[in-house]
């Protein structure tokens, strides 16, 4: 008899080769698939040339993606780009996407059908728990342990006890992925899951659409999590069937799986969240702060920048127009985000609203890059992290909400809710 | 293995954004990143650290992006050892894969002060100051994780697997 396993535990016993694990085992494991992006991929590659191996494990489970300084900044960032694209060339990587391919790797990968339910997946970079939304381990790791997955195709793990979200209720006008998990780290805290899995469950998530659920599972990581997963059901198998010819192995805990916690939330009492400076766990109801004024307000990122963000965003623009001290950026996450965006009109919404529209890349995201912030001011951003200097200045601070409270915010350049337009 | 060092503190929740700011991250040169080091929360720091110095954090410590950077800038700076309340994951990892220990004590952080002198067993976990007032137990390191250090870090640690048949990180 095996016993009762949860969805992480059983895709870490099957890439294990092991029929059970528990919390606590240390296992080795095979990777589906290993993902780098222009920042982590440069130290990942000298890793790999430090192991005097003379191939990748599988040129088609390697992913590059340049997205966090592209187009190219500066001559330094050139230079871990050209480095990146060499590797690619040498060692034949199928999937490195070249600038007007690339998009944020988050984005991306899922829209191309490079990940599938079941897979194990590990990223050098923090927000790979994202993929967890398709019913996949995903995991972040640093550079090195990346160059020697990409050397072997494998890695040890330990396997994480698993916290279960339980939502229930139907939510409110205005509340989307973004609002259910800001107001998730509210609750468990920065620390609060370290270590852990977490798994989002109940009623409420089952009528989630996909980009609702990357949204979510994106900011596992904001709790310290290892992983956010959720079980695969019919809205994967319709993203999966726009995107990939194979399925992936659709897997869910059992019934009497062991969870270390388990959290019920009432989503009908959420309101529009946001998380003040400088923590993702600092978060109330928009409607229950002192409005703050804005200098900046970014819509997009791995968090937030799929097509279905713009859109919400976009309803809100519609017809409107920021306020006159308040920049708005918006960057589609992907080239296919962007064509869409614009067949669909609402780039045009955008640009007549009064926003600056950038190529897909993270863009002002993580400070270095398009967007960057003074001393003194302050954005509000449908981003995943608030840290003191994320986004630019260390005097500078940031808000991270949703993109409809974003649009809103932008149009009174202050926070501010749907609601009050 | 036994470490003693001067002490630089830092609170909770030090996350990989203040250890090394983004805008530095287009590089991945150890020098370059040994100067941009704290560079935002306590300027001077690089000029200062010496070989051998010990960071003394509070909970959560290298909260945030994946980016290796972070330990190896502390590393690169000169510091030989992280004692924190507690670690973000992917941080703890990295530190032990670039062969920087980091230990686990939650009483750390209120028993030392910057610039204090601080001694530590790393097979044993036990914290002490020379004078000998203070004695703390630090979490023990992972068998899993030692073997990674006596290795030398996860490259040395692998080039040894891979020339074995049937490679076993
Ligand atoms: S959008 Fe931001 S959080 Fe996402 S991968 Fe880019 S820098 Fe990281």
């Amino acid at each position: 008899m095996i016993p009762p396993m949860t969805i992480t535990e059983k895709i870490l016993a099957r890439h294990a080769g092991l029929d059970t694990v528990r919390p606590g085992d240390i296992v080795r494991v095979d990777v589906d698939l290993a993902l780098a992006n222009d920042i982590t991929a440069p130290l990942a590659i000298k890793v790999f040339h430090a192991l005097g191996v003379t191939q990748v494990f599988d040129p088609n489970k390697v992913a590059l993606v340049p997205d966090h300084f592209v187009p190219n900044k500066d001559i330094p960032s050139a230079q871990q780009a050209k480095g990146m694209a060499e590797f690619a060339l040498a060692y034949g990587i199928t999937h490195y996407f070249r600038p007007g391919e690339a998009g944020i790797e988050h984005v991306l990968l899922p829209e191309q059908g490079l990940v599938k339910p079941g897979d194990l997946i590990m990223g050098a970079d923090s927000h790979t728990c994202t993929y967890g939304a398709l019913g996949a381990f995903s995991a972040g790791v640093g550079s090195t342990d990346l160059g020697v997955i990409m050397a072997t195709g494998k890695t040890w793990l330990k396997v994480p006890p698993t916290v279960r979200l339980l939502y229930e209720g139907k939510t409110g006008p205005w509340i989307g992925g973004k609002d259910l998990i800001l107001h998730t780290i509210g609750r468990l805290g920065v620390e609060g899951a370290t270590y852990k899995a977490l798994e989002f469950t109940g009623e409420t998530v089952r009528s989630l659409s996909m980009a609702q659920r990357l949204t979510m599972a994106n900011m596992a990581v904001e709790a310290g999590a290892k992983n956010g997963i959720f079980a695969p059901d019919p809205v994967t198998r319709d993203f999966m069937a726009d995107r990939s010819q194979e399925a992936g192995v659709f897997l869910e805990s059992d019934p009497d799986a062991h969870y270390e916690q388990s959290i019920s939330i009432d989503v009908t009492q959420i309101r529009p969240q946001v998380a003040l400076p400088h923590s993702p766990d600092n978060v109330y109801a928009v409607s229950d702060i002192p409005p703050v004024s804005l200098d900046q307000v970014f819509i997009g990122s791995c968090t937030n920048g799929r097509i279905e963000d713009l859109r919400a965003a976009a309803e809100i623009l519609e017809g409107r127009k920021r306020a006159r001290e308040t920049r708005l950026i918006v960057i589609p996450g992907s080239p296919r985000v962007y064509l869409q965006a614009i067949q669909e009109g609402i780039i045009e919404t955008f640009l007549r609203a009064g926003a600056v529209i950038g190529p897909p890349c993270c863009g002002p995201c993580l400070g270095g890059h398009m967007g960057v912030l003074a001393k003194g001011e302050r954005a509000l951003s449908t981003t995943n992290r608030n840290f003191e200097g994320r986004m630019g200045h260390p005097g500078s601070e940031v808000y991270l909400a949703g993109p409809q409270v974003a649009a809103a915010s932008a149009v009174l350049g202050r926070t501010g809710g749907p609601e009050e337009l | 293995m036994k470490l003693k060092g001067r002490v630089w503190k830092f609170k909770d929740h030090i996350n990989t954004d203040l250890i090394v700011p983004a805008r530095f991250l287009n590089s991945s040169e150890e020098a370059m990143l040994a100067r941009s080091c704290f560079a935002d929360i306590r300027p001077g720091f690089s000029e200062e650290v010496r070989e051998g110095d010990m960071v003394v954090a509070g909970a959560n410590f290298g909260c945030g992006s994946s980016r290796e950077h972070a330990p190896v800038a502390l590393k690169a700076a000169g510091i030989r050892g992280v004692i924190a309340g507690s670690f973000a994951r992917i941080f703890y990892r990295n530190a032990f894969n670039i062969g920087l220990p980091v230990l686990e004590c939650p009483e750390a952080a209120a028993a030392f002060s910057d610039g204090d002198v601080l001694c530590v067993d790393l097979d044993s976990g036990r914290i002490t100051d020379p004078e000998g007032d203070i004695a703390l137990w630090a979490e023990p390191i992972p068998p899993f994780m030692q073997d990674i250090i006596a290795s030398g870090g996860l490259v040395a640690h692998t080039r040894k697997g891979l020339g074995q048949r049937g490679f076993r990180p």
